[in-house]
């Protein structure tokens, strides 16, 4: 059988629906759904999407596996939790959006030059470093994510805001040079390291049968 | 006149709930006497308290009074109270129907002791036109209950029956009982899940369930009251409730002949055929298959997976079309949608997961997912839980091969796709199994010009004549002159008065239930036959006493005419809604009292007024016209005559005044049992006699009919489209005569039309004919 009419047969079959209750977090809950819509609609962001979460959910139901890892609709929600009160089946909707795109993000299909993405990155490694928040830095950089030249003019445009917060003391420029942290940090990244690793064994469970599926 | 000077007629007026208070229940009394000539006229406080009630017991009991006028409250108000059913009895009512429709003010008191006095005048007019109803005694209790049919619905109408302690003959026409429900593999589940089950993806959910039907053969086979004619059929119905004789040709080729008390119909339904539907290919290939045909496939798969039919192979993917050739609007299809088939393809899609393992993919093609009844809901979560892709599209093609190819739009994501898989199933709608529609004809001839309607019979003839033209079988045979079988509302569905009397057909004593009344599952079929059990036993029950079954229950009277003023027109036997009505040898009417639902649309019907109630009739009602007062043309009190159905208008008038509306002095209120039976001569009386307008209020006519006797406010309205020409010959404005739809919850509006009428005759002056 070609490739072609394999992809063919997946359609609205269970394959990508399996994968998907298997390794995205609260990801059982997909065939739960009963198309609706009150999720999309209530979404505030969701004429902004590419496809709203109704339509999200559909399209794993009809194995679109490659557009719906692909998507950068998942990346953007901002957790208003609408969606979660307005189910009337109770999906945890907020939570598969996340999921999906943790799952996206493993699978390095994550959309190039994703905001939303990259910033969530920026946020993780900064926090790492001192276990806390260092909001000069990740404002600094937010600023020159794209590069040295866009930076400057970003810090430059919000040049007024930033004196003001300056003076307010919202934002202290001691901060660049090391910055406060949680007291024991290397206790912090030791639990953190424990917790990825009981994270990768757990996907690892699912990787197994999902790679003789592949087979 | 030795009968008439037997006659003792009272009226007791009671003065309780305000009425003493309102009016002068001394001029009230003295109206009885003097205008209404009663033989004895009392008063009590409080008529409906057991002193009251004792006091007229005393009087008939020992003073041989006879015939009663209780004036009072609304003949739908303490209907308990004054039961004397052993005489003659009217109620007139002077509270709902003056004070309460009053306002309580000095310059109000005139007419509304007016309005009082009239209705006295007109309800002791009317009672001397009365007699005490007695039954004709046509037939006496048989406790035998037909059931025709012998699926899951006629199955459960036998074993109600039987258990209440009435026999059952239970014809049906195959060679095995139980119907499409043994066939099946599972069924539906009955329950939904039980109270706080949570809701999460791995809660326990309703699964299909076996059908019990096993059980249930053996129960009627088992049960000494049921009688199973296996192979037969009904050959021959006459008589009525109560005295029906039945024609049972069996199988070895004998007519048993079996005196029945009531029917069962119980016929069921048959599945649409998929031949009709050429994308759908059903002829194309064996693995394209119906949902009957499924369930046929699962029982054959024993413990094992399912196979399809074509090569045997282990089916791995199964696609479900639902809805396929129902509410379409197309020629030849279904117009209407069987409401059960997602809840039939979600039970079959799980049977693939549990025959054929997680691994084998099951999706359902929908495009309104309806899942009826309790377990509805939860059963389709049970399927989504259980992995059934539900998807909802549109399949435009489905394409014989290797793999069927189905060729669909989704409707969500708003695109092409097609889907390759093993097995198709198509959900087919439900035909009802009625016999042929004794109106079907005369469907086809409304509104026809007498040329037309010759051509269109010709047509019908030659048609039948045709070898190749389908013919229904009829199914009960009934030899009523009125046709063989019980009529349909659409789409060969039995009608029947959908939101009141649901259960009963326009056929008394014979009762449709299960999906030829309307499409429905084995549960609620299971339901329906209850219903009709009962509905069956309670009409022996009546018709052994001559009572009257929905809406007029216990009634005794029932129409009797006047053999040497008939004309044998037959109008009477072509216009009565439930066939009551046959004709004789010498060509009269032939009335059956216990098909009778007492409305009186015969009467209504009547050019030559032959026809009347022991205590309704053209007389009771026109007489009531002639004794209302009617002032002087210079009092300027106009009279508007309402016609009121008893069952809807008349209660809404009530409510209206209980409800604090006014309702207009100049009104007088006569309650009719039907708009059908309204006479044409209470018309042109009460024009004659000085009324300046006429308002007749029934109930909502057509397909969508509120009528509680089905045709009789269809009836009334055609007769009265052309009551023009008789006000044309009287030289008055047409406005003056209006037909209303008038619908119990009109509380408002009711009395609002009679205003407008009040407004129409301000406008087109009073009535010439005051003298």
């Amino acid at each position: 059988m070609s490739e072609l009419n394999k992809a063919m047969i997946e359609q609205y079959r269970n394959s990508f629906l399996s994968e998907v209750e298997a390794n995205v977090e609260e990801g059982e809950w997909v065939k739960m759904c009963m198309q609706c819509g009150v999720c999309s609609g209530s979404c505030p962001l969701g004429k902004h999407w590419a496809h709203p979460p109704q339509e999200i959910f559909m399209m794993i139901r009809a194995g679109k596996r490659e557009e719906v890892l692909t998507s950068d609709s998942m990346w953007m929600c901002t957790s208003c939790y609408n969606c979660i009160v307005r189910c009337p089946r109770q999906l945890p909707i907020t939570h598969i959006m996340h999921g999906l795109a943790t799952y996206a993000k493993k699978l390095g299909l994550t959309p190039k030059n994703q905001p939303t993405a990259k910033f969530a990155e920026i946020f993780w490694n900064n926090m790492m470093k001192k276990g806390r928040v260092n909001e000069l830095k990740l404002g600094l950089s937010l600023y020159f994510k794209d590069g040295f030249g866009p930076g400057i003019k970003e810090a430059l445009r919000n040049k007024d805001l930033g004196m003001k917060m300056m003076k307010a003391k919202r934002m202290a420029a001691g901060e660049f040079f090391g910055g406060h942290g949680v007291k024991d940090v290397s206790g912090l990244q030791k639990m953190i390291k424990k917790a990825q690793e009981l994270e990768d064994a757990r996907m690892k469970k699912f990787d197994e049968p999902e790679a003789s599926q592949d087979g | 006149m030795s009968e008439q000077a037997e006659k003792k007629y009272a009226a007791y007026i009671c003065t309780g709930c305000g009425i003493g208070d309102r009016l002068d229940a001394g001029e009230l009394e003295q109206t009885a006497s003097r205008d209404g000539r009663m033989n004895v006229v009392k008063q009590h406080e409080m008529l409906c308290s057991q002193d009251g009630v004792q006091m007229i017991r005393n009087d008939i009991d020992k003073e041989g009074v006879n015939h009663a006028v209780i004036v009072g409250c609304s003949r739908r108000a303490k209907v308990e109270a004054f039961a004397f059913n052993d005489i003659a009895m009217t109620r007139c009512n002077i509270r709902e129907g003056v004070i309460w429709a009053r306002p309580d003010t000095e310059e109000a008191k005139e007419t509304t002791q007016e309005m009082a006095n009239d209705y006295i005048r007109m309800s002791c007019a009317e009672i001397k036109q009365m007699n005490k109803p007695s039954p004709s005694g046509q037939q006496g209790r048989n406790p035998n209950v037909l059931v025709v049919g012998g699926g899951i619905t006629g199955m459960t109408a036998a074993i109600e029956a039987a258990e209440a302690g009435y026999s059952v003959h239970l014809v049906e026409k195959s060679s095995a009982l139980g119907g499409h429900v043994a066939r099946l593999h599972k069924r539906v589940p009955f329950k939904a899940a039980p109270v706080g089950t949570p809701n999460s993806p791995d809660a326990n959910l309703p699964m299909p369930e076996d059908t019990g039907i096993g059980d249930i053969i053996a129960a009627v086979e088992g049960n000494d009251n049921i009688k199973v004619y296996l192979n037969s059929t009904v050959t021959k119905t006459s008589g009525a409730p109560g005295r029906f004789s039945v024609d049972i040709s069996t199988e070895s080729g004998d007519t048993i002949t079996e005196n029945i008390g009531s029917i069962v119909q119980a016929t069921g339904f048959k599945l649409y055929d998929p031949e009709n539907l050429p994308e759908f290919n059903y002829a194309g290939s064996p693995d394209i298959i119906t949902n009957l045909e499924l369930e046929e496939l699962a029982n054959a798969a024993g413990d094992g997976p399912i196979k399809r039919p074509s090569d045997g192979k282990e089916v791995t993917s199964v696609l479900f079309v639902q809805d396929v050739g129902q509410n379409s609007s197309d020629e030849g299809r279904l117009p209407y949608d069987s409401g059960i088939g997602d809840l039939v393809s979600i039970k079959q899609a799980l049977y693939f997961k549990h025959h054929n393992g997680d691994g084998c993919d099951a999706t359902i093609c929908y495009d309104n997912l309806r899942t009826p009844g309790a377990p509805g809901e939860d059963f389709y979560r049970s399927g989504q839980r259980n992995g059934v892709i539900f998807t909802k599209s549109e399949v435009k093609e489905v394409v014989p091969g290797d793999s069927i190819t189905v060729k669909m739009h989704d409707k969500i994501l708003d695109e092409d796709a097609e889907v390759k898989v093993d097995l198709v199933v198509l959900d087919l709608g439900m035909v009802p199994n009625s016999g042929p529609d004794p109106y079907a004809a005369n469907e086809a001839l409304e509104g026809m010009s007498d040329e037309d309607r010759a051509e269109e019979l010709e047509a019908q003839e030659a048609h039948a004549a045709d070898e190749t033209s389908v013919k229904v079988e009829s199914i009960l045979n009934l030899d009523y002159r009125q046709g063989t079988d019980l009529p349909h509302l659409k789409h060969g569905f039995t009608d029947s008065h959908f939101i009141c009397f649901p259960y009963e057909t326009r056929r008394t004593g014979i009762y449709a239930a299960g999906p030829v009344r309307r499409p429905m599952d084995m549960k609620q079929a299971m339901d329906d036959a209850t219903g009709a059990a009962m509905k069956a036993i309670q009409e022996i029950e009546n018709a052994a006493q001559g009572r009257a079954a929905h809406p007029r229950v216990g009634d005794l009277s029932y129409p009797t005419f006047r053999k040497e003023g008939c004309t044998q027109c037959k109008r009477c036997t072509v216009e009565c809604p439930f066939g009551a009505i046959d004709e004789d040898e010498e060509r009269y009417p032939q009335y059956n009292e216990a098909r009778c639902r007492r409305c009186g649309t015969c009467m209504g019907a009547c050019p030559v007024r032959v026809i009347s109630f022991e205590n309704y009739s053209v007389n009771t009602v026109g007489a009531q016209i002639k004794e209302c007062d009617i002032p002087e043309e210079w009092d300027e009190k106009p009279r508007i005559l309402v016609l009121a159905c008893e069952n809807d208008a008349y209660p809404a008038l009530d409510q209206a005044a209980i409800s604090g509306e006014e309702i207009s002095p100049w009104a007088r209120v006569i309650p009719v049992r039907c708009l059908g039976s309204t006479s044409l001569s209470w018309v042109t009386d009460a024009l004659n006699n000085g009324f300046d307008g006429i308002i007749m209020m029934g109930c909502k006519r057509g397909d969508d009919y509120q009528c509680h006797f089905v045709r009789g406010s269809t009836m009334a309205a055609e007769r009265m489209a052309k009551v023009g020409d008789t006000l044309e010959t009287l030289n008055l404005e047409p406005e003056r005569v209006v037909v209303h739809e008038v619908a119990i919850t009109d509380i408002e509006r009711a009395p609002a039309l009679i205003k407008e009428m009040e407004e129409t005759i301000e406008k087109v002056g009073l009535s010439p004919f005051k003298f």
